[in-house]
């Protein structure tokens, strides 16, 4: 009875998930391995089995590492910022001593509601060389004007910056939640024992947050390596395809110019760099906590 | 008691600090849309309008289908909310709730495919609304709203917490599966379903890369896809953009902040909970 | 949720049209603005007919096209930029036209320019009518070149390289004598087409380590490596007019459609401190790009007879006169230039000089792609210069970006060499 009524209940949802997700991941595998493209749209004749050449050609472009590179240094920047950001914002509220406590965190959160394309064309205008607000007000600290999003070297940072500023608030809240469930005894007891406030925090409060730490990292990471819109409004990958990201690069080569099997294998790559990295990290902390 | 007050001028002057920097831009953006052409562009840059002016939206409505796309926007994620509750309350609970063969093993897929970047499928998904004929069509935008791993996963961890004899005293009043469903746990669920309505109008409003690519006329293009047409094409008016971007960003972050209840206590139970 | 989707539909597509027969119509960049206007016109001629106008940005316009091409939801008629036309016409997208012009009483292929006609065929057939022409030529200040001793600019690159470093002497360090945004590859290439060497040989191969190519890219090179154009992107520079206007360059590459920007958003008292000036070229007047932009028909228009009946309206002579005066774009009839406003205009004189030189980009299908990489290379290049990189220095430089260019062209151009093996082979 139930177990008929199980299937008829998870059935719609579970035939959903195949037809848009499971299925075409399987095909999207089966198209790396050919060289489907335009002349494969117009007749199905001009497409080739090729194997593993996508992957091959793949490796052989400097692009796609400079790409590679790019997301990285935006992952392994980003990400840790942006959770040092969260958790520092996070401790902040959840002091005894604040005031207006609700206030604070909607004006913090506010950000995470916004939508990416619309923000990027503020803080497009924010990171203008000559009429941005934020070299006028490096200015006023005695910076030189900063050229964001036309120094290949300041892009990325400046898409880190745009990034951490839009993102912040979502693990705060994760945060605050984490640190309210560490038990106030826990502190009351280690400041009877005379520890300080530092100690305080890397005794208790780091330990006691590591799961919720982990999980925080993990989902981030995952979001980083995923860089597409901010470069596409910003900067179109420039200058220099110093913020051409890994899915840029695959939406060009894809939706671009329709290399559907090249681009294919560029999922594919993406796919496997992070699955491997989510499970680098899940590994590292099964030790780390068995240690 | 002084080294109190001097922590807490400390905490809440560095709190003052951290929201001036979240919500500085935002509150610029609506200070430049509303003044005049080119006045942003100056050095320094101006914080208020000299003289504040609608013009930006007058020229914002009546260029381009922004009218048109604000209704698109709306109407799509009101459909894919409605998408996502039909289609995942019910799976979330019976991943809970209701024992079935293969439950497990179904589960642990789900799971899986939860790690699965969506733009793996983009491309083989795209060939086939090309086979059916939905390219260019609301219902190829809408087609993966259907499919929400994280929303099951969402309704899942809070059906948990339905106790069992709830469940069992309606069955032994000969209730069907469905009808308890209905009767019992839906108003029990209904703080979730607030929630993840929340996430998946959302995710809709928002979304960019699939609307872009999967919608080829301006009239059915939605808000975020059309603002940065604008900004690519008119990259020199800054008040036209950023009158844009306030009709995109504030009455959903109005609308949000008035339910953040329900958003952090979702975003919560998704993610500690798990 | 097939319902859900249905329903969704329709309420958000419920706006339908009364007109029995809507062709639909794109057109890119301001263009697309502006022939609404002419398109009103049409439909009161044409009562029954409707046309529905979408302007594409010129930067998202060729994947649009793409886009639609794949997805099987391309429109009626479309305003081509013409480089793109063998790609689509290769892909099977384009209709012919053969027929349709050999009946037309409007469109007679004797009145076009023979250069930019030619563009529209491909393998004896014809697939477009040219719309408006367009090239590449000098928007200059002819304050600047005079307060540097040029009554005009010089027709041969030496001269010009010598104008250029005397305007940069006399402005300083902050301001420039010429702008070329690293992220377009068209002045680079309107550079390389005077070259006698093709840039793609056979159509299968990229020639760009011959000796033409390497000559064009050093010359572009050089005007980054001694400071007379500023490393910048059109991100940066998105407003040309005004910039020149301010002095911020004394000269930049432009088309037609710029001397309406000039004109429309400088004020009176600087509208005579600017002209135009034909390409200069390698020892004398200089060759620039045939582009432009034609009007198509898609394999797959739901109405091709009413779509091109609109083409034909388009292309009256009248009708491309009152296009000039709405967007300053050039006609490609002979008998539309009979027009004193064309005629008497000096600014407009230099386009038709340089019209009667104007080379096409090659034929093959992967041209766009190939634009796109050599705007890469060359941008990479450009940053790599400075006023102390040494003659030997920048010709290795050009060297590395040539063999570069050759080898990413060459594997973009081996799919096309497999299908043209099979379809010679199949003879």
């Amino acid at each position: 009875m139930t177990r008929r009524a199980g299937w008829s209940f998870v059935s719609p949802a579970v035939t959903a998930i195949a037809v848009v997700l499971i299925v075409p991941v399987l095909a999207a595998l089966a198209l790396s391995f050919t060289d489907f493209d335009l002349y494969g749209v117009a007749d199905r004749h001009n497409v080739r089995f090729i194997g593993l050449a996508n992957y091959r050609h793949l490796l052989a472009t400097p692009l796609f590492w400079s790409a590679l590179g790019n997301t990285a240094f935006f992952v392994a920047v980003g990400a840790p910022l942006s959770i040092a950001v969260s958790l520092g914002a996070a401790l902040l509220l959840d002091g005894r001593l604040v005031r207006a406590r609700g206030a604070f965190r909607t004006a913090l959160f506010a950000p995470v509601v916004t939508t990416v394309v619309a923000v990027a064309v503020i803080w497009r205008d924010l990171f203008h060389t000559r009429y941005g607000f934020l070299n006028y007000v490096l200015g006023g600290l005695g910076v030189h004007p900063i050229d964001w999003l036309g120094d290949p070297h300041w892009s990325m940072p400046a898409m880190i910056v745009f990034a951490v500023w839009k993102n912040f608030g979502y693990n705060m809240i994760i945060f605050i939640a984490g640190l309210q469930s560490i038990p106030g005894e826990l502190y009351e007891a280690a400041r009877i024992d005379g520890a300080g406030r530092v100690a305080r925090f890397r005794h208790i409060t780091l330990p006691a947050l590591a799961p919720t730490l982990l999980l925080v990292t993990i989902l981030t990471m995952v979001g980083y390596f995923q860089l597409f819109a901010e470069p596409y409004v910003m900067t179109r990958g420039g200058p220099a395809q110093s913020t051409t990201s890994v899915l840029y690069f695959m939406y060009e080569e894809g939706f671009k110019w329709w290399n559907l099997g090249y681009a294919s294998a560029v999922a594919f790559v993406l796919f496997a760099i992070m699955l491997a990295g989510t499970l680098l990290q899940l590994a590292l902390a099964r030790r780390w906590s068995r240690a | 008691m002084t080294r109190d007050r001097v922590e807490a001028w400390l905490v809440n002057g560095a709190l003052v600090a951290v929201a001036l920097v979240a919500v500085f831009p935002l509150a610029w953006m609506i200070s430049v849309s509303m003044m005049a052409p080119g006045e942003a562009s100056t050095s320094p840059p101006p914080l208020v309008p000299a003289a504040p002016t609608l013009d930006a939206y007058r020229a914002l409505f009546t260029r381009g289908h922004i009218a048109r796309n604000l209704l698109n926007s709306v109407g799509l994620a009101v459909a894919a909310t409605a998408l996502s509750l039909a289609f995942n309350v019910s799976a979330g609970y019976a991943f809970a709730k209701l024992r079935f063969a293969g439950r497990e093993l179904t589960w642990k897929l789900l799971l899986g495919v939860m790690l699965v970047p969506a733009q793996v499928a983009m491309i083989p998904l795209f060939l086939l609304l090309k086979q059916v004929g939905l390219v260019n069509s609301y219902a190829g935008v809408l087609l993966p709203a259907m499919a929400n791993v994280f929303g099951i996963f969402l309704v899942r961890q809070y059906a948990l917490g339905i106790p069992d004899e709830l469940l069992e005293a309606a069955r032994i009043d000969g209730a069907s599966e469905w009808r308890i469903f209905v009767a019992v746990v839906l108003p029990v669920l209904r703080p979730i379903l607030v929630t993840l309505a929340i996430f998946a109008f959302l995710a809709s409003w928002n979304d960019f890369l699939w609307p872009l690519i999967v919608l080829t006329d301006d009239a059915k293009q939605t808000l975020p896809v059309a603002i940065a047409a604008l900004s690519r094409e008119h990259a020199g008016d800054n008040e036209l953009m950023m009158a844009g971007s306030v009709v995109t960003i504030v009455p959903v972050l109005a609308v949000v902040l008035a339910l953040q209840r329900y958003y952090i206590q979702g975003l919560l139970s998704g993610s500690v909970k798990g | 949720m097939i319902r859900a989707a249905v329903i969704a539909c329709v309420l958000l597509a419920c706006h339908a049209d009364d007109a029995a027969v809507t062709v639909r119509l794109w057109a890119m960049g301001p263009e697309g603005e502006v022939v609404g206007t002419l398109v009103a016109d049409f439909e009161r001629a044409h009562p029954g007919v409707h046309v529905e106008v979408q302007q594409l940005p010129w930067t998202s316009a060729h994947e649009k096209l793409l886009t639609a091409f794949v997805g099987d939801a391309t429109p009626d008629v479309t305003a081509l930029g013409n480089t793109w036309l063998p790609e689509l016409a290769e892909l099977g997208a384009l209709a012919p036209l053969d027929a349709e012009i050999a009946r037309s009483s409007v469109i007679a292929p004797a009145d076009y320019f023979p250069g930019v006609w030619d563009i529209n065929r491909l393998d004896d057939h014809v697939f477009g009518v040219p719309w408006y022409v367009d090239t590449r030529l000098v928007f200059y200040r002819t304050d600047l070149f005079a307060a540097a001793g040029f009554a005009r600019v010089p027709t041969s690159w030496p001269d010009w390289l010598a104008a250029l470093r005397a305007i940069k002497h006399q402005v300083g360090a902050a301001r420039f004598a010429i702008l070329l945004p690293v992220d377009e590859f068209e002045q680079l290439l309107a550079l390389a087409l005077q070259q006698d060497e093709p840039l793609i040989r056979d159509g299968r191969w990229g020639n760009f380590e011959s000796a033409g190519f390497r000559r064009a890219l050093t010359f572009y090179l050089q005007l980054f490596a001694e400071q007379l154009a500023p490393v910048v992107t059109d991100v940066q520079v998105s407003n040309p007019w005004d910039e020149l206007a301010r002095g911020y360059f004394a000269c930049f590459l432009h088309g037609p459609w710029s001397i309406g920007e000039l004109r429309r958003r400088l004020p009176a008292a600087q509208q005579a401190l600017w002209s135009t000036a034909p390409l200069p070229g390698p020892n004398g007047p200089g060759a620039s790009i045939a582009g432009g932009t034609s009007f198509v028909v898609f394999r797959r228009a739901a109405h091709p007879r009413e779509a091109w009946q609109l083409i034909e309206y388009l292309s009256r002579p009248d009708v491309e006169r009152r296009f000039y005066a709405l967007t300053g774009d050039l006609p490609p009839r002979r008998s539309a230039w009979a027009d004193p406003e064309l005629t008497g205009d000096a600014q407009v004189a230099a386009f038709r000089d340089q019209l009667e030189r104007v080379k096409r980009t090659p034929p093959v299908p992967e041209w766009e792609r190939i634009a796109t990489e050599m705007r890469t290379v060359s941008e990479r290049a450009a940053r790599r210069v400075s006023p102390a990189t040494t003659p030997g220095e920048l010709a290795a430089i050009v060297d590395d970006a040539a063999r570069e260019l050759d080898a990413r062209v060459d594997q973009m151009l081996d799919k096309r060499r497999w299908i043209l093996d099979r379809r010679e082979a199949a003879r």
